[in-house]
């Protein structure tokens, strides 16, 4: 990134933006590792951080992309339950092998990348096509219809089939391949890759199932959409308390145990950061402003030629991601995992940080989410003895009039430092100053 | 013959001691005198089991519970009954701490509180949490720091032990576990000559679904049958679709092991389907909430019963009955009985120091409301089951069984 | 016309899968009776719709408020709860009869619901629909928890006093309580009156337009703000009796009873089709139904309840995106 000449003395965002950042980590690091900050304390920032990430993945799929969802908690619960059935694994071998859920899961989400590619290579719309001018003029229509719905099964079926073979050889491939790459790794090391593998898959796992869920639901209406994937959330939490029929370390409502305490403020914050590295050149990637345009107006981006199904997919498979990743975090800072912790209330909670924070901006979601951490524990903390039953009367009380008074949540749609959108690439005319502020501060509310 | 007797002979003992409110003091055959105020109206003890063993320096105690929530009720009787305890002790002369935190019966919420209470209050014993999903988090966290945790009524394995199977070594409960639980409640059943039985559970509650499991194993095992074996979820209120399957495979007993709240509402959709079966429960029954009229020839397996003549437990239910006029339930008796397990412990120990007291607690000997309890290798209480019967309108002792 | 063999192989093939299909429903339904007798399964077609109609008047309030304003009023559910309580007081503490006391309650209802829409919702009126279903939520926890204190209702499971006897009737084997009948005719009745309100009067018709278009509304002279105060009014009137008729089939109250039954009839009301009023009672219908129907017939039922009800709302969804009566939404350009 090169900046205009004219503009020699202005010190590009990054680079205040690095040193807070770097401050941030270093402080919380110290006053944890010398006790100025006790581990309760050390423990709400790093739910902060995570539940920032969380929050973040919905802020993209509703702050940015305008697609209304309340199913961001079940993408929680896959990274958690995912990750720690990774890990859990590489401690306690409970498939078998150090490898054997992983390499289920790996292959699993390979499998259906390439079912999908499949799907797309077989053109399913020629196909159809093609049986339909074959047909088209003798058949009445209903005719014509479930003969193509038989064709598309038979395809499908066919894909699927395939898919199925080749993760069944991919699992054998990985499992090979991962114990090898585990065995040959000293433990300290291992225990680094094995957590940052984990963290992954379960993520990508949340991803894949949010791209799936998003192509099949996303071209419904915008409340229409957000019940849907509460039935999903709801769905998963139903699934979730059976789990033990199908996987029994999972232990259905009996919570699942075993999980390593491995999520330290180090990977917290590093994960936060890389997340919002990752989202912030997304948005501004033409990737991004496609994305974007979807939420201002979805008829004007497709007139404009933006993959509007597309658009919305990606933002919503990335949003799971990021939820994925948080829900992994999670689980390996507690150590222990319950379907009622991923609750339909619960799922609430980052909804509320991205309204809180700001439809549309990442500052706002991050500042949202340690406001948020600080305003639930500080309470416990600041009310008095007898009184613990008053911290959820007045928590509410607290989001109407943060509500009430700032409409447009904290940070509105700007955001700081580096975070804010690029300025444009440099030109021989000077830019001054002022146009350089407008170009953040144009992001008011449409 | 010899059980209506022993029947009657406790409901005279009970009216006897609430009417008179004066003691009916029966020599205990354990070292550790229990004598605990009897005046009905008076809560003010005479002496306490601690303070024989004289703990006269400070201690903090933290009680973490869920006191907000829709479980919030469940949480409020284990306080009471925990500080019941801890005020009897004090006003024994021992200066002792406590610190409330409210868990939600979450695992996020129960491992926050824990970590508030050890580092932000100093506190070096937590009596809590009720729920096992939130017991769980916080033994680990005591486990890490070297906090002594007893909770009440967290029925989880994996609440005392650590996934290799070991013990956690500062995590102990108060209440047995869920296979001596279903065990006999299937062996009830059987004895009361059932042969086909349905168990209603709820899919979420890993106490009442442990219950079950081990209920509907152990009546297999017995030779009985279980034709309906339904789940229904915590928000749940409409039993019909699992009653009509009830009612169609005509069993002779309906295990109901959830808490009271629910049993009262499927009781009474079972009242009104016309199904005839004996209900039994567990300790969950164990509530002044309970209709009683909708459980008439009900039986369920209990800590100890309110008929039992020993002194124990007629001083705890008169004493309090007048602190918080309301007959305890099983979760205060527990509550109440772990708080002494651990006051007695730190009073045998003699210093302030979770380590040491970990230790006394292993090798305990405790005569409580709920029986005499020591502890086996993994930390879970040994003590006998107290079967009750719910018969005109009243809970009647039946039986106990020894584990 | 003559067609080629492939044609009319293809003809063939189509319409055998047809046969099959309708084969097959028939087949199924059949078996479904046969599986545990006809009482059976009349049984718990009767149960289930008991459920529906409980949904369907949690529901009616719920499509109501957002039929107009385009608002998940997640308090719906609380207010429910509130209208619950409400009756128990004038029950167990005044020893009211039936009827005094749903009135008392859809009073006290409405009651709170204009205090909460003019506090939480009227001053977000111009800005994001978001912002109120925030206030919506804060509103919902603070009634949760705050009737959960000591000196309100408190958090205990209170025992809820019917103010009659249940009689029990059989029809062939099959068992209806009037418990079941007082709730299908006051579900009933409640949805004639709503109907005839929003056709048949004059307020009834701005509301409609104000549901059509909020501006154009404003600008033909109709007090928009009043409409949209009388329909949270409505709503909460729905709402009481709601709560009134839900703790008498399933006697028990506390201050989060409100949460799933509301959730549920929301999704019961999405699943007909969202703002529009006989869809909301087809769509809970449909949902008591599955309840009840997967809860006896399909192993497993019970544990995976929930899961069968979305699914078919998901599917219901890909056929259908508005929900069953739902009309489709014009986009605006």
């Amino acid at each position: 990134m090169s900046f205009a000449k004219a503009d020699k003395l202005r010190l590009p965002a990054w680079i205040p933006t690095l040193l807070v950042a770097v401050a941030i980590y270093v402080g919380v690091w110290y006053a944890g590792s010398s006790g100025l900050l006790n581990a309760y304390w050390y423990q709400v920032v790093q739910i902060a951080a995570f539940t920032a990430i969380s929050a973040l993945g919905l802020n993209l799929i509703y702050g940015f992309n305008g697609q209304f969802s309340l199913g961001h908690i079940g993408f929680y619960a896959i990274g958690a339950y995912g990750s720690a059935l990774v890990t859990k694994d590489y401690l306690a071998k409970w498939s078998g092998s150090q490898v054997g859920g992983l390499s289920w899961m790996l292959a699993g989400i390979l499998g259906v990348i390439i079912v999908m590619a499949l799907i797309r290579l077989a053109r399913f719309g020629r196909i159809n096509a093609r049986v339909r001018a074959f047909l088209g003029a003798d058949l009445k229509q209903h005719e014509l219809g479930t003969i193509v719905v038989l064709v598309d099964l038979v395809l499908v079926a066919l894909t699927l089939a395939l898919g199925t073979v080749c993760a069944w050889a991919l699992q054998r491939a990985l499992g090979w391949a991962l114990g090898a790459l585990f065995g040959a790794l000293s433990p300290a090391v291992a225990q680094v890759v094995v957590f940052a593998i984990a963290l992954l898959a379960g993520a990508s796992l949340a991803a894949v199932v949010a791209y799936l869920i998003g192509m099949a639901l996303l071209r419904l209406g915008s409340d229409y959409f957000g019940i849907a994937t509460l039935g999903f959330a709801i769905m998963i939490y139903t699934a979730l308390q059976s789990s033990d029929l199908v996987i029994p370390t999972m232990k259905g409502a009996r919570g699942m145990v075993g999980i390593p305490l491995w999520t330290t403020w180090s990977w917290a914050f590093g994960a936060l950061c890389l997340v919002l590295i990752v989202m912030r050149n997304l948005l501004y990637s033409s990737h991004g402003r496609a994305i974007v345009s979807v939420r201002e107006d979805e008829v004007a981006a497709r007139m404009m030629g933006i993959d509007v199904a597309q658009s919305k997919t990606v933002a919503f498979a990335f949003g799971g991601f990021f939820a994925g990743l948080a829900g992994g975090l999670y689980a390996h800072l507690f150590g222990f995992l319950h379907p009622s912790t991923f609750n339909i209330v619960k799922g609430f909670d980052p909804l509320i940080i991205i309204v809180l924070g700001g439809l549309g901006s990442m500052t706002g979601t991050v500042m949202a989410s340690i406001l948020f951490a600080l305003l639930i524990e500080g309470l416990r903390v600041v009310l008095p003895q007898g009184s613990e039953d008053w911290r959820f009367v007045i928590y509410p009380i607290f989001l109407l009039l943060i509500m009430l008074l700032r409409k447009q949540g904290l940070m509105g749609r700007t955001e700081w430092g580096w975070l804010r959108a690029p300025l444009p690439p440099a030109r021989d005319i000077p830019v001054p100053d002022h146009l350089a502020l407008s170009v953040a501060g144009e992001h008011k509310e449409g | 013959m010899k059980r209506v007797m022993l029947a009657i002979l406790a409901v005279v003992t009970v009216m006897s001691v609430a009417l008179s409110g004066c003691s009916t003091p029966t020599p205990t055959p354990k070292p550790i005198p229990t004598a605990i105020p009897t005046n009905a109206g008076a809560v003010v003890p005479t002496a306490t089991a601690a303070e024989t063993a004289s703990g006269t320096f400070p201690v903090k105690i933290a009680i973490v519970v869920p006191l907000s929530g829709d479980v919030k009720t469940f949480g409020e009787s284990s306080r009471d009954g925990a500080m019941m305890a801890i005020e009897e002790a004090r006003a024994a002369g021992w200066p002792i701490e406590v610190v409330l935190a409210d868990s939600k019966c979450d695992a996020q919420e129960a491992s926050n509180a824990a970590n508030k209470v050890i580092s932000e209050d100093g506190a070096k014993y937590i009596i809590g949490e009720v729920c096992s999903s939130a017991s769980i988090p916080i033994s680990q966290i005591a486990e890490a720091q070297k906090v002594l945790q007893i909770s009440p009524t967290s029925t989880n394995p994996d609440v005392t032990i650590n996934e290799d199977g070991s013990t956690k070594q500062y995590v102990f409960r108060a209440c047995f576990l869920d296979p001596f639980q279903g065990e006999v409640m299937a062996a009830l059943a059987i004895e009361l000559g059932a042969k086909k039985g349905a168990i209603l559970f709820d899919v979420g509650n890993d106490y009442v679904k442990g219950l079950a499991e081990y209920a509907k194993a152990s009546f297999e095992a017995q030779g009985g049958e279980v034709p309906v074996y339904e789940a229904y979820s915590k928000d749940d209120s409409d039993f019909s679709g699992i009653l009509g399957k009830v009612a169609a495979a005509d069993v002779d007993v309906i295990f109901l092991p959830d808490y009271y709240n629910k049993n009262n509402l499927i009781a009474a959709q079972i009242k009104e389907k016309g199904i005839e079966a004996i209900l039994i429960g567990g300790d969950g029954w164990d509530s002044p909430e309970l209709q009683f009229e909708l459980f008439e020839g009900g039986y369920f397996s209990n800590h100890y019963s309110p008929a039992d003549p020993r002194p124990v437990v007629q001083d705890f239910v008169s004493a309090y009955e007048a602190k918080y006029g309301a007959v305890p339930d099983a979760l205060a008796t527990l509550a109440y009985d772990a708080a002494r397990i651990l006051l007695q412990s730190i009073a045998e120990a003699g210093v302030d120091d979770p380590t040491v007291v970990a230790e006394k607690m292993a090798a305990i000997e405790y005569e409580g409301v709920s029986g005499m309890i020591s502890y086996d290798e993994q930390h879970n209480p040994v003590k006998a089951a107290a079967i009750v019967k719910i018969e005109g309108g009243k809970q009647v002792f039946y039986k106990f069984v020894a584990p | 016309m003559r067609l080629s063999p492939l044609k009319l192989l293809c003809r063939a093939l189509a319409w055998a899968i047809y046969a099959l299909l309708g084969v097959g429903i028939v087949w199924g339904l059949v078996a479904l009776v046969r599986m545990n007798g006809p009482v059976y399964f009349f049984q718990a077609v009767v149960d289930g719709l008991r459920l529906g109609f409980v949904y369907a008047l949690i529901a009616l309030g719920y499509t109501m408020v957002y039929g107009i304003v385009r608002l998940i009023n997640f308090a719906h559910g609380d207010v429910f709860m509130v209208g619950a309580f409400a009756s128990y007081f004038a029950i167990t503490r005044y020893g009211w009869s039936f009827v005094p006391a749903i009135l008392f309650a859809m009073v006290v209802c409405t009651l709170l619901n204009i205090v909460i829409e003019r506090v939480a919702y009227k001053p977000l009126r111009q800005a994001p629909r978001i912002a109120a279903l925030i206030t919506a939520i804060g509103v919902s926890f603070f009634l949760e928890y705050f009737t959960a204190l000591k000196f309100v209702f408190s958090a205990d499971f209170i025992t809820y006093k019917r103010p009659f006897e249940v009689v029990v009737w059989k029809i062939g084997g099959v068992m209806i309580t009037n418990i079941t009948v007082i709730i299908i005719v006051v579900t009933t009745l409640l949805l004639l009156v709503l109907q005839y309100i929003v056709y048949r009067t004059k307020m009834g018709k701005a509301m409609r337009a104000t549901s059509m278009d909020n501006a154009a509304a404003r600008l033909m002279g109709i007090n928009v703000d009043g409409v949209i105060s009388l329909t949270f009014a409505i709503g909460a009137a729905l709402a009481g009796a709601a709560g009134v008729l839900y703790a008498i089939a399933f006697p028990q109250i506390i201050t989060f009873m409100g949460i799933m039954p509301g959730l549920k009839a929301f999704v019961a009301a999405v699943l007909g089709g969202i703002g529009n009023i006989p869809g909301a009672f087809i769509g809970s219908l449909l949902m008591g139904e599955i309840d009840v129907l997967v809860v006896s017939f399909l192993p497993m039922g019970s544990r995976l309840r929930d899961l069968f009800a979305f699914l078919v709302l998901i599917v219901v969804f890909l056929v259908k995106p508005t929900g069953i009566l739902g009309e489709a939404q014009v986009e605006k350009v």
